[in-house]
C-alpha cells in the first residue's frame, strides 16, 4: 500500500465518520425543538429519554472524528484547532453542557432545576450543529491561517501554524456561504431529529407536532442548502498539482470532481432521492414512522460525497485565504506511511464496531418509548 | 535579557495553557478513577445477581449503577475537552509528534469509546429489554471499554514521558513512528497503566466502603452495606497490593528515563551512591529553592540505601541529584551524562543543522545536506534543549514533587492496612461495632482523591518543562493564541466544571440518602 493510497483511504474514513456524525446530529436536532414538540413536562421527558439513549454515540463519533483526524492528518489538527481556537472552544463548551444535562436534569439533588438543563440541551442542539456546519463550510470557502514549518527553527517563534487575525476562527461566521451551510446543517439535524422522534416515541400528539416541525425545517433546509450546493459546485475551487504540491484555484473544481469521480455523483443523487423520499412519505402518510432510515442513509451518502469532493482528486480540503500555499491537502498534512499503515490495520475493526452498535441499538429500540416507561426503571 | 521575554509566544500563553490543561486533567481525574473502580465492583455485584437471581442482588446492582451513571457523565464531559485541548492549546505539539501521539487517541476512540458508549446505554436502559446475560455482558463491557480507553490514553501519556519507537524526519519537521509495538508496549506505558488502573480500583473501593459505612452508621440498608463492603474491601486490598508492585516498577522506570523527576521527588540536590529513601523531611512546600546552592533536606525518618535499591536494584547504586544532572555526571559503568549546558549547545547545533539541511535541500546541494543530516542525527537526542536558555529551566518544582510523592505513597501504603482491617472486620467480626472505623471510612474518600491527584502531580509536574521528555519544552509546544483568550477559557471552564461538580456531589449525596429501590 502506497502512502498516496493510504491518504485516500484515510480521507474516506474521515469523510465517513463526518457523514455518520451529521446523521447522529439527530440527537441535537431533536433537542433543539424539545420545547416545540413537547407541550408538557411528561412529553419533554419522553423526548429527552429518546435522544438520551443515543447521545453518547453522537458524542463518541465526534471524539473519534477528532482522534482520527489527529492520527491521519495531524497538520489539520494543529492548524484548525490551534488556530480557530474560539470556534472549537464554543463547540466543545456546548457539548460539555449536553453531556451532563441528561443525567442531571431530573435527579434528586439537582438544585439548578430541570428547566435549566433542558435549556442547555436546546443550546447545544442549536449551536452545536450550526457551528459544526460553519466549520465544514470553511473546507470549501477557506480560512485565514498560515503554515510555515521553518518556524520550528526559530526559538523566538517556533509555532508552525497560526491564525492570521485575532478572531481565532470566529471570522468563519462572517462568510455568508459558511452561514448558509451552518443553517442547512442545523435544519438537517432538525429533520433527522423529528424523524427519529416519530420513529422512537409512541405518542400521537408528539407525532403531530413533529410532522409540522418537519415541514418547516425541510423548507428552510432547502432554502439554505440548495444555494450553497449550487454555488459551491460552480465556484472556483482549491486544487493542487500532485507532482509539485503547488496549490492553485481551478474553475468549477468541485463540479469537476463529481464528473471525474462519477460514482460519487451517482451516490449523491441516490442520497438526495432517499432524503426526499423519507421526508415526503413521512409528511404524506401518518402511519409511516420509518422515515429516519431512508433520510439517515441518504444524509450519510450526500455528506460523504461532500467530504470526498473536498479532499479527493487533488483538492485542498482546508484552504487558506491569506496564503494559498499554506492550504492543507491530504498529501501535505498526513501522517507518515508507517502510521497510516498501522492505523489502517486498526481500522479493520470498524465493521465489527458498527455491527455491535447496530445490535445493541436494535436491542434497546425494539419497541417505541411510552409514557409508562418514564415511571418504570432507569429514566433521565 | 532573559530569552523568555523575547519569545513572541508570550509566557502568559504558556502559563495559561498549562493551567487550563491542568485544570481539565485534574477535574477529569475526579471522575475517571471512580468510573474505573466502580465498574469492577458493580460488575462483580451484577455477576452475583446473575448467579443467584434474587431481588436483593438486582437492587444492589441497580443502586451502584445509578451512582456510576451520575459520575460517568462528568467523566465524559471533561474527557472531550482534554482530547481537543491537545490541538487548541498545544498546536505545535500536535504537529511535532502527531504522527505518534494521534494514533493511540484514534484507537481509543475506535476501540474503547464506542464499546463504552454503546454498552453503557444497554446497562442503564436495558434491564427489561435484553436478557440477563446480555445485560451482564454489557455491564462488564462498559467497564472494559473504560479500561481499554485508559490503556490507550496512558500509552500516549507514557510516550511523552519516555519517547520511544520514533525518529525525526527533517523533511516533514516532525517525529514519526517507527515501531508501534515499542510505543504501545513500552515498559513505561505498561507500568503506568497498571499503576493507574489499580489505583483507580482503590478509589472505587474506598467510595463503596464509605457509602456502606454511612449506611451502617445510620443503621439503614444494612445488608447492602455489609455485602458491598465485603466485595469492595477485597477489591481494595488486591488493588492496593498491585499498586505497590506497579508503583515500584514505575519508580524504577522513572529513575532510568527521567532522573530529574526522581531527584525532584526526593529533593535530592546532591546525589551519590547508596542513597537513602527519605520518608519524612522538612521541605518548605511553598519555597522555591535555588537548585544550584540548596542542600539535601535532613531526613527525620529515612530508609538507608532504599532509594538506590529502588532506582538501580542495587543498594550501592548511584542516583544522580539535581545538580549532578545539571553539571553532568559519570555513571558507575563509565558512561558520561553530559551537562545541561552541553545539551543546550548540542540542541542548538541540532536546530542549526536542521536549518542548514533544509537550505541545502532547497538549493540541491546533496553533499551539504548529507553532512548536515549526519550532524543533526548526532545531536538529535538533545533537540529540545535547543529551546532552553538557562540550565535551571529544566528543573521542576522540587517541593511540590517531594510532597506530592509522599502523599501518594503514604496514602497508598495506608490503604493496605485499612482494607486488610476492613476485611477482617467484615468477614470475621462485626464492623458496625467500630464506629471510629466507619467514620474513618468516610474521611478516606477525599484523602483517596488527594492521593490519586498527587500521583498525577508527580507524573506531570515532575517532567516539567518538557511536554515530551528532552524533545519539546512547553514554550515550543504551545499554540499561537493570545494569553487573554486562554485565560478567559480557563475561567469559563473553571466556573463550569466547579458548578457541575457541586451539582454532581449534591445528586450523589441525595442518591445515597435515598438508597436502593427495593426493601431488603
Amino acid at each position: 500500500m502506497t502512502q498516496s493510497f493510504l491518504q485516500q483511504y484515510w480521507w474516506f474514513l474521515i469523510s465517513l465518520l463526518g457523514a455518520l456524525l451529521v446523521f447522529l446530529l439527530f440527537v441535537q436536532g431533536a433537542n433543539s425543538v424539545i420545547f416545540t414538540l413537547g407541550g408538557t413536562s411528561e412529553e419533554r421527558k419522553m423526548l429527552i429519554n429518546s435522544t438520551g439513549r443515543k447521545w453518547e454515540l453522537t458524542f463518541t463519533t465526534l471524539v473519534t472524528f477528532g482522534g482520527a483526524f489527529f492520527a491521519s492528518f495531524p497538520l489539520f489538527y494543529s492548524t484548525s484547532f490551534g488556530g480557530a481556537y474560539w470556534l472549537w472552544m464554543i463547540i466543545l463548551f456546548t457539548f460539555v453542557l449536553q453531556a451532563v444535562s441528561y443525567e442531571f436534569q431530573n435527579k434528586l439533588g439537582n438544585f439548578l432545576g430541570a428547566r435549566l438543563f433542558q435549556t442547555l440541551l436546546v443550546v447545544n442542539g442549536i449551536v452545536g450543529p450550526f457551528l459544526l456546519g460553519c466549520t465544514v463550510g470553511t473546507f470549501f470557502n477557506g480560512s485565514n491561517f498560515l503554515v510555515s514549518h521553518d518556524n520550528l527553527l526559530s526559538p523566538l517563534q517556533p509555532v508552525i501554524s497560526s491564525w492570521a487575525n485575532a478572531s481565532h476562527g470566529l471570522d468563519a461566521l462572517l462568510d455568508p456561504w459558511n452561514l448558509c451551510l451552518a443553517l442547512a446543517v442545523l435544519m438537517l439535524a432538525q429533520i433527522l431529529g423529528t424523524l427519529y422522534i416519530i420513529n422512537n416515541v409512541s405518542d400521537d400528539r408528539i407525532h403531530l407536532r413533529a410532522r409540522v416541525q418537519l415541514l418547516g425545517s425541510t423548507f428552510v433546509f432547502l432554502l439554505s442548502f440548495l444555494p450553497f450546493l449550487v454555488r459551491t459546485l460552480f465556484k472556483e475551487g482549491y486544487a493542487y498539482n500532485p507532482e509539485t504540491g503547488r496549490i492553485f484555484l481551478e474553475s468549477q473544481k468541485y463540479f469537476n470532481n463529481l464528473l471525474d469521480m462519477w460514482p460519487l455523483l451517482v451516490l449523491m443523487l441516490v442520497g438526495v432521492v432517499l432524503v426526499l423520499f423519507g421526508i415526503v412519505r413521512t409528511l404524506m402518510s401518518k402511519s409511516f414512522v420509518r422515515g429516519i432510515w431512508p433520510v439517515g442513509v441518504g444524509t450519510v451518502m450526500v455528506v460523504l460525497v461532500l467530504f470526498l469532493i473536498a479532499g479527493w482528486n487533488n483538492t485542498a480540503y482546508y484552504p487558506s485565504n491569506v496564503d494559498l500555499q499554506s492550504s492543507l491537502t491530504i498529501a501535505n498534512s498526513s501522517s507518515s506511511l508507517f502510521t497510516l499503515r498501522t492505523m489502517s490495520i486498526v481500522s479493520l475493526l470498524i465493521p465489527f464496531v458498527l455491527a455491535y452498535i447496530v445490535y445493541a441499538w436494535r436491542a434497546i429500540d425494539n419497541r417505541p418509548i411510552t409514557s409508562e416507561e418514564m415511571h418504570d426503571g432507569h429514566a433521565y | 535579557m532573559d530569552q523568555d521575554t523575547l519569545l513572541q509566544i508570550s509566557q502568559g500563553t504558556v502559563d495559561w495553557s498549562r493551567a487550563q490543561f491542568a485544570l481539565t486533567a485534574i477535574y477529569h481525574w475526579l471522575f475517571v478513577p471512580l468510573t474505573l473502580g466502580l465498574a469492577v465492583i458493580m460488575g462483580i455485584v451484577e455477576t452475583i445477581y446473575y448467579r443467584k437471581r434474587t431481588e436483593f442482588w438486582l437492587s444492589a446492582s441497580q443502586f451502584w449503577q445509578r451512582l456510576f451513571g451520575v459520575n460517568f457523565a462528568m467523566g465524559v464531559a471533561t474527557g472531550i475537552i482534554l482530547e481537543f485541548e491537545v490541538g487548541t492549546n498545544w498546536s505545535n505539539y500536535s504537529w511535532f509528534v502527531g504522527d505518534i501521539f494521534g494514533a493511540p487517541l484514534a484507537i481509543e476512540g475506535i476501540v474503547a469509546f464506542f464499546m463504552e458508549s454503546t454498552f453503557v446505554a444497554v446497562m442503564f436502559f436495558g434491564w427489561k429489554k435484553v436478557s440477563a446475560g446480555f445485560h451482564l455482558a454489557s455491564t462488564w463491557l462498559t467497564g472494559l471499554g473504560a479500561t481499554i480507553s485508559a490503556w490507550w490514553i496512558l500509552v500516549a501519556n507514557s510516550w511523552m514521558q519516555n519517547p520511544v519507537g520514533c525518529t525525526f524526519n527533517p523533511d516533514t519537521m516532525r517525529h514519526e513512528m517507527t515501531s508501534f509495538a515499542e510505543v504501545a508496549l513500552s515498559p513505561t506505558a505498561v507500568n503506568k497503566f497498571f499503576h493507574t488502573v489499580t489505583s483507580s480500583w482503590i478509589i472505587g473501593a474506598v467510595f463503596v466502603v464509605a457509602v456502606s459505612a454511612w449506611y451502617l452508621l445510620k443503621n439503614r440498608h444494612v445488608r447492602l452495606a455489609r455485602e458491598s463492603m465485603k466485595i469492595a474491601s477485597v477489591v481494595g486490598l488486591v488493588a492496593s497490593l498491585l499498586a505497590v508492585y506497579s508503583g515500584d516498577r514505575s519508580g524504577r522506570s522513572v529513575a532510568q528515563t527521567q532522573p530529574m523527576k526522581l531527584a525532584a521527588m526526593e529533593a535530592l540536590y546532591e546525589g551519590g551512591k547508596s542513597q537513602c529513601l527519605t520518608v519524612v523531611a522538612w521541605v518548605a512546600p511553598l519555597s522555591k529553592p535555588n537548585c544550584m546552592t540548596a542542600d539535601n533536606p535532613s531526613p527525620v525518618v529515612a530508609l538507608p540505601k532504599m532509594l538506590s535499591l529502588m532506582a538501580t536494584r542495587s543498594v550501592d547504586g548511584y542516583v544522580p541529584g539535581v545538580r549532578d544532572i545539571i553539571n553532568g555526571y559519570t555513571r558507575p559503568d563509565g558512561s558520561v551524562e553530559p551537562s545541561v549546558a552541553e545539551k543546550m549547545q548540542r540542541g542548538k547545533q541540532a536546530i542549526a543543522s536542521l536549518a542548514a539541511y533544509r537550505q541545502a535541500k532547497r538549493t540541491g546541494n546533496q553533499a551539504e545536506a548529507a553532512a548536515q543530516l549526519a550532524s543533526l542525527r548526532e545531536n538529535m537526542p538533545y533537540f529540545g534543549y535547543g529551546y532552553v536558555t538557562r540550565p535551571e529551566q529544566v528543573v521542576p518544582n522540587v517541593p511540590l514533587n517531594f510532597w506530592a510523592f509522599r502523599v501518594m505513597v503514604g496514602m497508598g501504603l495506608f490503604f493496605i492496612l485499612f482494607f486488610a482491617f476492613v476485611i477482617l472486620q467484615t468477614f470475621r467480626w462485626d464492623i458496625s461495632k467500630h464506629r471510629w472505623l466507619l467514620c474513618l471510612s468516610l474521611a478516606l474518600v477525599p484523602l483517596a482523591y488527594v492521593a490519586s491527584e498527587a500521583g498525577w502531580i508527580v507524573a506531570e509536574m515532575g517532567r516539567q518543562p518538557w511536554t515530551i521528555q528532552d524533545m519539546l519544552p512547553t514554550w515550543a509546544a504551545v499554540s499561537n493564541v493570545e494569553s487573554q483568550s486562554v485565560a478567559l477559557t480557563f475561567y469559563l471552564f473553571l466556573g463550569l466544571f466547579t458548578t457541575l461538580l457541586v451539582v454532581e456531589l449534591n445528586i450523589l449525596r441525595k442518591q445515597i440518602i435515598q438508597g436502593p429501590d427495593s426493601a431488603e
